[in-house]
């Protein structure tokens, strides 16, 4: 057993967001359903018995999902839109910046099974350019939680902020990486695991994979810090600087391809204040093999022993 | 208000729409002139809003999802008072709110961002399914270019109204029978409209959108069908008012010379009885 989380008991994420959206609903009337034929993928199911008029089925239609949202918003309704991440965001990625971004909507856009959760089931499921497309307009957070207790804490955030954002949710099993009182704070990352030799920027499913890796790391002597960074957008560039500066070498790990990301936005904020050596850990711009979404991140180098590989290297570039 | 009367504004809102057209060498005219009679129907006798207080949560919304078409859209907000009459001299200018395409962050009265088309139905649809949810009577109001309805997005969305049973929805086409480019006829013909909506449940109704007291009738809350969302289709003349645009795929978005703009000035003003 880790001594930082129990990697034994995994949990599925969707049980958080849905469990926490029902506790929600029972306080707030004006919270919303709208998912487009995703009830059982959503794992909306109980908040449609609980409610089973604040859950709107549009069928199979992401566009007119995400303006029915808006158009809700517009009405004084809270409406998380739901639905697959890569049709969610890619069918309906104009409705997302003319009827919610640029509209500042107050809907939350929540991707089920993003990234590489649906595997095998190829690349038309993988959703790894939704951080990049989604980052890309103004007005929308991009958050992709490490466990359940960060997606709940996420998913109440959500609830209360005045304004659109986009939840990023896996369905592939993650231990707790958070203890149950974490506080979730937009565009604030937390460092969890302490280091000068250099830092692992992770979020989402790949975070307990870091921890892993900072652990390994640890024993050959190298002592690496841990950031979860679940806002992808607005990046803390706080933290991003204090790594940048205080380690001296970043390597960052996402589900996603390595094109316009976790490890760009990183990037990003590294040229422009405290250029240091980088390394991009995600899917290197190809569409991915069949697999299982642990299997496929194990081949594109983001198992816990690839992660150290890659921060071995990163460190020769140190200097 | 008065049939008469409602020509008179919608007269003058043609006015203002070709001057400001003239003035700001951009526009979109010819659809502008099509649909600025049912907007006027809209704002001066169908729907309750209160320019004073643009954001009451009973107010009857407007989406006009013909973006394109928002400086008569400004110049009726304007006259209905949700915004200086005089801004309407700011269109496309620099730091203007009143750019190209409606903003519902800048300018009060529009109730969301439109421009790229065939956006306006679904959000329509979310706005009559809230009032329904919260069990208000407020009325939801789309208007599309025909053109428009080419879009798969509107599809979407008439069957989910159709599904919901939004009777307090009513969805305006502006059937000019042109877009950009060409006619409908010669691109992707949609037409015939009324049938294709009844088969998705719908209650048509056609009117001529050029007269005041069909387009009225028509938009009253007598004329709804329990149970049901509504669709007017409204057969319109691109550049209605103004006699070398009617009609003519050239006016989508010309700007008329000096000669032009005078010659069209004095057919509007010649149309004031």
């Amino acid at each position: 057993m880790s001594a930082l989380f129990d990697a034994s008991e995994l949990h599925d994420c969707r049980d958080a967001f849905a469990q926490t959206l029902e506790e929600l609903g029972r306080a707030n009337r004006d919270i919303v359903a709208v998912c487009n034929d995703s009830v059982g993928s959503s794992k909306l199911g109980g908040f449609r018995e609980k409610f089973p008029e604040r859950l709107i089925n549009v069928g199979i239609a992401e566009q007119n999902m995400v303006g029915v949202g808006a158009g809700m918003a517009n009405g004084g309704k809270v409406p998380f839109v739901c639905g697959a991440s890569p049709f969610l965001t890619g069918r309906a990625l104009e409705q997302i910046k003319a009827d919610v971004a640029y509209s500042l909507a107050n809907v939350k856009l929540v991707g089920i099974s993003s990234g590489m959760a649906y595997g095998e089931l190829g690349p038309t499921h993988h959703s790894i350019e939704d951080f990049a497309w989604i980052r890309a307009l103004p007005n929308i957070p991009v958050i992709a939680p490490a466990d359940r207790i960060e997606t709940a804490a996420a998913v109440k955030w959500a609830a209360q902020h005045d304004g659109p954002c986009f939840l990023r949710l896996s369905r592939v099993g993650v231990p707790d990486v958070f203890p149950e009182d974490h506080a979730f704070e937009v565009g604030k990352a937390n460092v969890l695991h302490e280091g000068t030799d250099l830092t692992i920027i992770a979020n989402g499913v790949l975070t307990h994979r870091a921890l892993q890796a900072a652990e390994i790391l640890e024993g050959r002597g190298i002592q690496a810090r841990v950031l979860n960074m679940a806002t992808v957008r607005p990046a803390d560039v706080d933290a991003i600087r204090a790594a940048a500066v205080q380690t001296g070498a970043i390597i960052t790990c996402e589900e996603h391809t390595v094109f316009g990301g976790l490890g760009s936005a990183v990037a990003e904020v590294v040229v422009e204040t405290h250029p240091v050596p980088m390394k991009m850990l995600g899917v290197p711009g190809i569409f991915a093999p069949t697999g299982s979404a642990n299997f496929l991140l194990d081949e594109f180098g983001m198992s816990p022993d690839g992660i150290v590989e890659g921060a071995i290297r990163l460190l020769d570039r140190k200097g | 208000m008065d049939i008469e009367q409602l020509r008179r504004i919608a007269n003058g809102v043609r006015r203002r729409d070709l001057q400001a057209v003239y003035e700001a060498g951009a526009g979109h005219i010819g659809g502008e002139m099509s649909v600025i009679d049912i907007l006027t129907v809209l704002y001066f006798h169908t729907m309750s809003v209160n320019p004073e207080e643009p954001l009451d949560p009973k107010r009857d919304r407007l989406v006009l999802s013909k973006g394109h078409t928002a400086l008569a859209l400004y110049i009726v907000l304007a006259e209905r008072g949700f915004i200086p009459r005089d801004e309407i001299s700011t269109f496309l200018k620099p730091y203007s709110r009143l750019n190209g395409h409606p903003n519902r962050v800048k300018v009060p009265g529009v109730e969301t961002n439109t421009g790229p088309l065939g956006h306006g139905l679904p959000v329509g649809v979310g706005m009559a399914k809230a009032a329904r949810l919260n069990g208000d009577g407020w009325r939801t109001f789309v208007v599309t270019g025909d053109g428009e309805m080419q879009e798969g997005s509107n599809w979407e969305a008439i069957m989910a109204a159709s599904q919901f049973g939004l009777d307090n929805l009513t969805l305006i086409i502006d059937h000019n029978r042109l877009q950009q480019g060409a006619r409908l006829a010669d691109t992707n013909e949609i037409a015939p409209l009324p049938p294709k909506l009844a088969a998705f449940g719908w209650a048509v109704e056609e009117v001529d959108g050029h007269d005041m007291e069909q387009i009225c009738r028509a938009l009253s809350r007598d004329a709804v069908t329990a149970g049901r969302p509504k669709c007017v289709v409204a057969h319109t003349n691109k550049g209605q008012g103004i006699s070398f645009m009617s009609d003519n795929v050239a006016w989508h978005h010309k700007v008329p010379n000096a000669e032009q703009y005078k010659l069209a000035m004095a057919e509007l003003e010649g149309a004031v009885q």
